[in-house]
C-alpha cells in the first residue's frame, strides 16, 4: 500500500466505512439538492429550448419582424414597408387563437400570403395535393402536432369560433413542421374575412438584402410606422416570450438552491460530528508527522468525493424527476406559462457538469470548515481530549454574524438586476448565514434563560446544553435554516392567498360573468349582440370590456389594455388601488396603470403619458395603481367610451352583467340561452366558480413550491437527526460513567429526550424568528421585484403553531430513538478503555 | 461484604471465551483488596460482577447481602447507585459540569437537598485538596486534580463499596503514589470496602491484601495473598 494511500485509509477511510448509515444521509442529501436542482432547470430549459425553436418554425428565415397590437394594424404599413430598398420580401401574417367549437382551448391560426411566405417561412406552406388550396377560403392546414391532438387528417373538418358564430373549415392537408407546437395555416385573406379582421395585420415577416445592416433597416422602418407598432429581430420575440417565465424559473431554482443548501447544512453536520469522533486519531496522525494543510486536504477529499457521489446519484434522479415532472405538471411546472408545451428532455452536458461541481463544490465548503477547525485544534489537547472531554469555551457573537446581518438588511433596499430580485436572495442568504454564524452565541443566550430544573436527568441535561452551545448549534444548524425556509414561505403563501382573495372580492363585483368564447381571441361580442345582451329580462346592469395590448415602454413585452365600462364608484369599488386616484383633465382621460406597468415605467398618479392607440398616440393621466394579480406582465384600464372614440372599436370580449333584485345566475343563463342560440359560444361564470377556479390556479403553482419546501424540512430533520445520533454515539463514554455513578436507562434516555427537544425549541423559535424576516424579503423585495405584485401581510397563527407542534415531537421522537440506539450498548464496553 | 462464589462468565464472542471459571472470592467488610493480575485474566470481568454491571453464567454474587443475580436491571442500577462508588483510568469527569457539580451527582441522584449536598460536596472537596477549585471546569485540572474529584465523587454518598480501576494509570509516579495514599485515607475515613484493580504491585501493596487472577489456559484462579 502506497504512504498516500494508508495516510488516507488512516485519516479518512476508516471513518467513511465505519459510519455507513450517516455517509448515506449525507451522500443522499446532496443528491436530493442536485436531483431538484437539476430537474427544475432540466424541465424549463428544455421547455423554453421547444418554445424558442416553436417561435423560429413561425419565423423561418425572417431577419426582421413588424408585430402590432393584438387586433393588429392597418395594412397600408405593407405597402409601406415592402418599398423599403433593403427589403427583399414582406410577408404579411394575421395571427387569430381561435377557440375550437367543443373545446375550452384554442388553435393558433396564421393567414399567410403563401407566394410570399413560402420565401421567409417554408415551414408554413402546407403539403397540399391540391396546391390551390392553399388559397381557398374554409381551407386550413395543421402542423402534425395538432393532428395529432385533434385526431383530424386531411379531409376532415374542424370547427372554430369567429364572433359568436361557428365556422368549419377543411382540414386540407399537413404542415411540414416537426415540433411539438399545434397550429393551423390559411389564406391570409381568408383569415381576414371569416374572423372580422379586414384591412388589419398581426406582423410581416421581412427578409432582407444580403449584408443591408439590420439596425439601421430597422430604425428606418420604424420611423415610418404607426405608433403601438414595432420592429424587431425574431429572436428578440422569442426571448420576449421565453422571458414571461423567466422569473418564475429562477424563482424555483432559488428554491432547488435551499434544498441543496440545507443539504450543504447536514454534510457540516455529519461532518463536523464525524472529525470529532476521531479526534485522537487524528491527532496520532498529526503526531506522527501530517502536517496541517496535507490533514486538511484529506478530509476535504473525503468531502469532494461524498458529494461527487452525491451529484451523480443527484443527475439520475434528477432526469427521472424531471421526466415524472413534465409528464404530471407540463414544461411550467404547473404555472400555465407554456400552455401546451410538451418539452422533449435534452440533457445539455455544461449544465450537468455544472450541478455536478456545485454538489462536489457545497461538499468541499461542509468539509472544509470542521477540517479547518480541527486543523487549528491544539495538537497536545486533541490527544489529551479522549480522556478529558470536550472544551468548552464561552460563546462570543461573532463579526460575521453581525456583517452578514447588516449587509443582508442593506440588501434589500437595492433595486432588480434585470428584472430579476437578485439582491433579494442575496439578502435573504445573508440573513440566513449571519443568523447560522450566531448560532452558537443564540444558543448560549437562549440556553442561559431556561431555568435548571430540580429533576436530575433534566438539570443534567440544561446543563450540559448550556455548556456546549456550539455542539447544539451545529445540531442545529439544518432546522433552522429548513425551519426559517419553511416559516418564510407559509407566511409568503398565506400573505398571498389573503390578498388573492380580497383582491378577487373587489374585481368580482358582478352577479354573473360572460364571454364570448372560453378560450382564445377569436370570439367577440358585436354592438347587435351588446345591445342584445343589455335587453335582456332580468339584466339591471351591464358593463363591457374590450382586451387590446399596447407597448408601454420601447422593446418590453406589450401589457394588456382593458377597455370597460366604468360607472362613477367603479373605480373605488372594483380596483384595489395602491395609489391614487387622481383627477384627470378632459384632454387627457384617466388611465390607470397596474403595479408591473407602474414598476416597469416609473409612470405616478398625476403624471400624463403617451399611448399608441389604434394607430394614433393619445395623451392620458395616470389617475392611478391598481393591484392585478391576474397579469403578472401589466395592465392598463381605461374607460370604454374613451377607448371607442379614440380607436373606433365597438365589439367587446366579455360582460359583467348586474341581476335585477331576485334574479339568479341559473336564471340568467337559461334566459340566455332562450333569447341567444349563439350564447353556447359565450362562457358564463359566477363570480364565485371564478374565485374557486383562481384559488385552485394558485394553490397549483404552489404546488411545486410546497413539495420543494417538504423536502428541505426533510432533510432538515434528517439533518438534526443525523447530529444527534452522531452526538449520542460520541458520548457513550459519558452514558458509561452515569449508568456507574448509577443512572438507569430510562433517566439517561429522559435526559437525552430533553437535551434534544429543549435544543430543538431554540432551533425552531431561531427559525420562526428568521423565517418571519425572510417571509418579508419575499414579501416585498422577492414577489414584487419577480412578478410586481404586492400583498399585505397575513401571518398564518393556527398552520405555524401546528408546524412548530409537529417539528417539535418529531425532534423529541428523533432523540428519543437515537438515545435508544445508543443504550443498546451496555455501559461496560462504553468505558472499555478502562476496564 | 463482597462474596463471589463458584461464578463462571463465558463471553460468546467471536472467538467465544471463558473469562473466569468458578471463582471464589470474599472481602470482608472495610477490606482494602487489591486485585492483581495479567492482561486478559479477568480483572474486569470480576468488577463488573460486583459493580452489577454484568451477571455470571453460573455462580452467585452478593453485595453487602444483597444477591445480584436475582436483580434485574433497574434494581441493579439502584442498588449501585446507593452502594457503591467507581474511580477509573481515565476520571471519567464530565466535562460540561464544575468539579463541585461532579462531586454532587450521585447525591444528586439519590435525591438529597441542596443544603446537605453542598456540606458534604464541601467537606468531599476538602477531603481530597481541592477545596479552592469547587467552581473549575474539568479542562482547568491536571491529571491528578481530575483524579481526586473522581476520588471525592466516589465517596461523596458514602458507598459501602468502592471500585477502582487502575487509578493511577494515567498518572505520573510522584501524583500516582499521592492519589493511592488519598484513595486509601478516604475510604478508610468513610468506612468503605474497597477493590483495586492494578497491574502495579506497587500500588498493590497499598492494599491490606492482594488477590492474583492467574490463567491458565482458560482457567483462572484466585490466589488469596497474606494480609497485610
Amino acid at each position: 500500500m502506497s504512504a498516500g494511500a494508508l495516510l488516507w485509509r488512516a485519516v479518512s477511510g476508516g471513518a467513511l466505512a465505519g459510519q455507513r448509515g450517516r455517509v448515506a444521509l449525507a451522500v443522499g442529501a446532496i443528491a436530493l439538492g442536485v436531483a431538484l436542482g437539476f430537474a427544475v432547470t432540466l424541465v424549463n430549459a428544455s421547455a423554453a429550448d421547444e418554445l424558442a425553436a416553436a417561435l423560429r418554425t413561425v419565423a423561418g428565415t425572417a431577419d426582421l419582424q413588424i408585430r402590432g397590437p393584438r387586433n393588429g394594424f392597418d395594412e397600408n404599413v405593407y405597402g409601406r414597408v415592402a418599398r423599403d430598398p433593403d427589403v427583399v420580401t414582406a410577408s404579411p401574417i394575421v395571427e387569430v387563437e381561435a377557440r375550437l367549437e367543443g373545446h375550452d382551448e384554442a388553435l393558433r391560426i396564421y393567414g399567410i400570403d403563401a407566394f410570399r411566405a413560402a420565401a421567409v417561412t417554408p415551414a408554413l406552406i402546407g403539403i397540399a395535393p391540391e396546391p390551390l388550396d392553399l388559397l381557398r377560403p374554409g381551407r386550413v392546414f395543421v402542423s402534425p402536432a395538432a393532428a395529432r391532438a385533434l385526431a383530424v387528417a386531411p379531409g376532415a373538418t374542424i370547427e372554430v369560433q369567429s364572433g359568436l358564430a361557428a365556422l368549419p373549415l377543411l382540414v386540407a392537408g399537413l404542415l411540414p413542421a416537426a415540433d411539438a407546437q399545434r397550429f393551423g395555416v390559411m389564406d391570409i385573406a381568408a383569415v381576414q374575412d371569416a374572423f372580422a379582421r379586414h384591412g388589419r395585420l398581426s406582423r410581416i415577416d421581412l427578409r432582407l438584402r444580403p449584408g443591408a445592416p439590420h439596425a439601421s433597416v430597422a430604425a428606418r422602418l420604424r420611423a415610418i410606422l404607426p405608433p403601438g407598432v414595432t420592429v424587431a429581430t425574431p429572436a428578440a420575440h422569442a426571448d420576449d416570450t421565453v422571458r414571461l417565465s423567466r422569473a418564475y424559473r429562477v424563482n424555483l431554482d432559488a428554491l432547488a438552491l435551499v434544498a441543496l443548501f440545507t443539504g450543504a447544512l447536514l454534510v457540516y453536520a455529519t461532518q463536523r460530528l464525524a472529525v470529532a469522533r476521531r479526534r485522537a486519531s487524528l491527532a496520532l496522525v498529526r503526531a506522527l508527522g501530517l502536517t496541517r494543510r496535507a490533514l486538511v486536504g484529506y478530509l476535504v477529499a473525503e468531502g469532494a468525493l461524498l458529494g461527487l457521489v452525491g451529484a451523480a446519484f443527484g443527475l439520475v434522479a434528477g432526469y427521472g424527476m424531471a421526466t415524472i415532472a413534465v409528464h404530471a405538471l407540463g414544461g411550467d411546472l404547473g404555472a400555465g406559462y407554456f400552455r401546451g408545451v410538451t418539452p422533449t428532455l435534452v440533457v445539455e452536458v455544461p449544465v450537468a457538469l455544472a450541478f455536478v461541481l456545485l454538489g462536489v463544490a457545497v461538499s468541499v465548503l461542509a468539509s472544509y470548515l470542521p477540517a479547518r477547525e480541527e486543523a487549528r485544534t491544539s495538537l497536545a489537547a486533541a490527544l489529551k481530549a479522549g480522556g478529558r472531554g470536550s472544551v468548552v469555551h464561552a460563546q462570543r457573537l461573532p463579526h460575521v454574524a453581525w456583517i452578514c446581518v447588516a449587509a443582508g438588511v442593506l440588501a434589500t433596499a437595492l433595486p432588480p438586476v434585470d428584472d430579476l430580485p437578485l439582491a433579494g436572495f442575496l439578502a435573504m442568504a445573508l440573513l440566513l448565514t449571519g443568523t447560522l454564524a450566531a448560532l452558537p452565541w443564540i444558543a448560549k443566550t437562549a440556553l442561559a434563560a431556561v431555568a435548571v430544573p430540580r429533576n436530575v436527568p433534566a438539570a443534567l441535561a440544561v446543563t450540559r446544553l448550556r455548556a456546549t452551545p456550539a455542539e447544539a448549534a451545529t445540531s442545529l444548524a439544518a432546522i433552522v435554516a429548513a425551519v426559517a425556509l419553511m416559516v418564510a414561505m407559509a407566511i409568503m403563501v398565506a400573505s398571498f392567498r389573503t390578498s388573492l382573495t380580497v383582491w378577487l372580492d373587489a374585481v368580482l363585483p358582478a352577479d354573473v360573468y360572460l364571454r364570448a368564447g372560453a378560450a382564445g381571441d377569436s370570439g367577440y361580442l358585436s354592438v347587435d349582440a351588446q345591445r342584445r345582451i343589455a335587453a335582456l329580462p332580468g339584466v339591471a346592469r351591464v358593463a363591457f370590456t374590450r382586451w387590446q395590448s399596447v407597448e408601454v415602454a420601447p422593446g418590453s413585452p406589450r401589457v394588456t389594455l382593458l377597455a370597460r365600462d366604468l360607472a362613477d364608484d367603479d373605480v373605488a369599488r372594483t380596483l384595489v388601488l395602491v395609489a391614487g386616484p387622481r383627477p384627470a383633465a378632459a384632454e387627457a382621460p384617466a388611465l390607470w396603470v397596474s403595479e408591473a406597468v407602474a414598476d416597469r415605467t416609473g409612470w405616478q398618479p398625476g403624471d400624463t403619458v403617451d399611448l399608441a392607440l389604434g394607430g394614433g398616440s393619445y395623451r392620458f393621466t395616470v389617475a392611478g395603481i391598481f393591484r392585478d394579480y391576474a397579469r403578472q406582465h401589466g395592465a392598463l384600464i381605461v374607460e370604454r367610451r374613451v377607448y371607442r372614440r379614440l380607436t373606433g372599436d365597438d365589439v367587446a370580449n366579455e360582460a359583467a352583467i348586474s341581476l335585477a333584485p331576485g334574479d339568479s345566475a341559473g336564471t340568467f343563463a337559461a334566459t340566455l340561452a332562450q333569447r341567444m342560440p349563439e350564447a353556447t359560444r359565450m362562457a358564463v361564470t359566477t363570480p364565485a366558480a371564478l374565485r374557486a377556479l383562481s384559488l385552485r390556479i394558485f394553490d397549483r403553482t404552489f404546488a411545486v413550491t410546497h413539495a420543494l419546501l417538504a423536502v428541505a424540512i426533510a432533510i432538515g430533520l434528517a439533518g438534526l437527526s443525523s447530529a444527534l445520533a452522531a452526538s449520542i454515539v460520541s458520548r457513550r463514554r459519558e452514558f458509561g460513567a452515569l449508568r456507574h455513578l448509577g443512572m438507569t436507562r430510562r433517566q439517561i434516555a429522559a435526559m437525552l429526550v430533553v437535551e434534544g427537544t429543549v435544543s430543538s425549541a431554540v432551533g425552531l423559535v431561531t427559525g420562526f424568528a428568521l423565517g418571519g424576516a425572510l417571509a418579508l424579503i419575499l414579501i416585498h423585495v422577492v414577489n414584487r421585484q419577480s412578478f410586481h405584485w404586492s400583498m399585505d401581510l397575513a401571518i398564518p397563527y393556527a398552520l405555524l403553531a401546528t408546524l412548530a407542534a409537529a417539528l417539535l415531537a418529531a425532534a423529541a421522537a428523533t432523540s428519543l430513538a437515537s438515545a435508544r440506539q445508543a443504550l443498546r450498548h451496555d455501559a461496560v464496553s462504553a468505558v472499555k478503555d478502562d476496564w | 461484604m463482597i462474596r463471589l462464589d463458584r461464578v463462571t462468565r463465558r463471553y460468546a464472542g467471536p472467538p467465544p471465551r471463558l473469562a473466569l471459571a468458578q471463582v471464589s472470592l470474599a472481602v470482608a467488610e472495610g477490606e482494602f483488596v487489591a486485585i492483581v493480575g495479567e492482561s486478559g485474566t479477568g480483572k474486569s470481568t470480576l468488577l463488573n460482577l460486583v459493580a452489577g454491571l454484568d451477571l455470571p453464567d453460573s455462580g452467585s454474587v452478593s453485595v453487602e447481602g444483597t444477591e445480584l443475580t436475582t436483580l434485574d436491571d433497574d434494581a441493579r442500577t439502584l442498588f449501585r447507585r446507593a452502594h457503591i462508588g467507581f474511580v477509573f483510568q481515565a476520571f471519567h469527569v464530565l466535562a460540561h459540569l464544575t468539579v463541585a457539580q461532579n462531586v454532587a451527582l450521585p447525591l444528586a441522584l439519590l435525591g438529597h437537598d441542596a443544603g446537605a449536598t453542598r456540606a458534604r460536596v464541601t467537606a468531599m472537596l476538602a477531603a481530597v485538596g481541592l477545596d479552592d477549585r469547587g467552581a473549575s471546569m474539568p479542562h482547568e485540572l491536571s491529571g491528578g486534580e481530575l483524579q481526586r474529584t473522581a476520588i471525592a465523587r466516589a465517596l461523596v454518598h458514602r458507598p459501602a463499596v468502592v471500585l477502582a480501576d487502575e487509578p493511577t494509570g494515567n498518572l505520573d509516579p510522584v501524583n500516582a503514589d499521592r492519589i493511592l495514599a488519598l484513595l486509601r485515607e478516604c475510604v478508610r475515613a468513610e468506612g468503605a470496602t474497597c477493590l483495586l484493580v492494578t497491574h502495579s504491585h506497587h500500588a498493590a501493596a497499598r492494599a491490606d491484601r492482594s488477590v492474583t487472577l492467574t490463567g491458565t489456559g482458560l482457567r483462572a484462579v484466585a490466589v488469596a495473598s497474606a494480609p497485610r
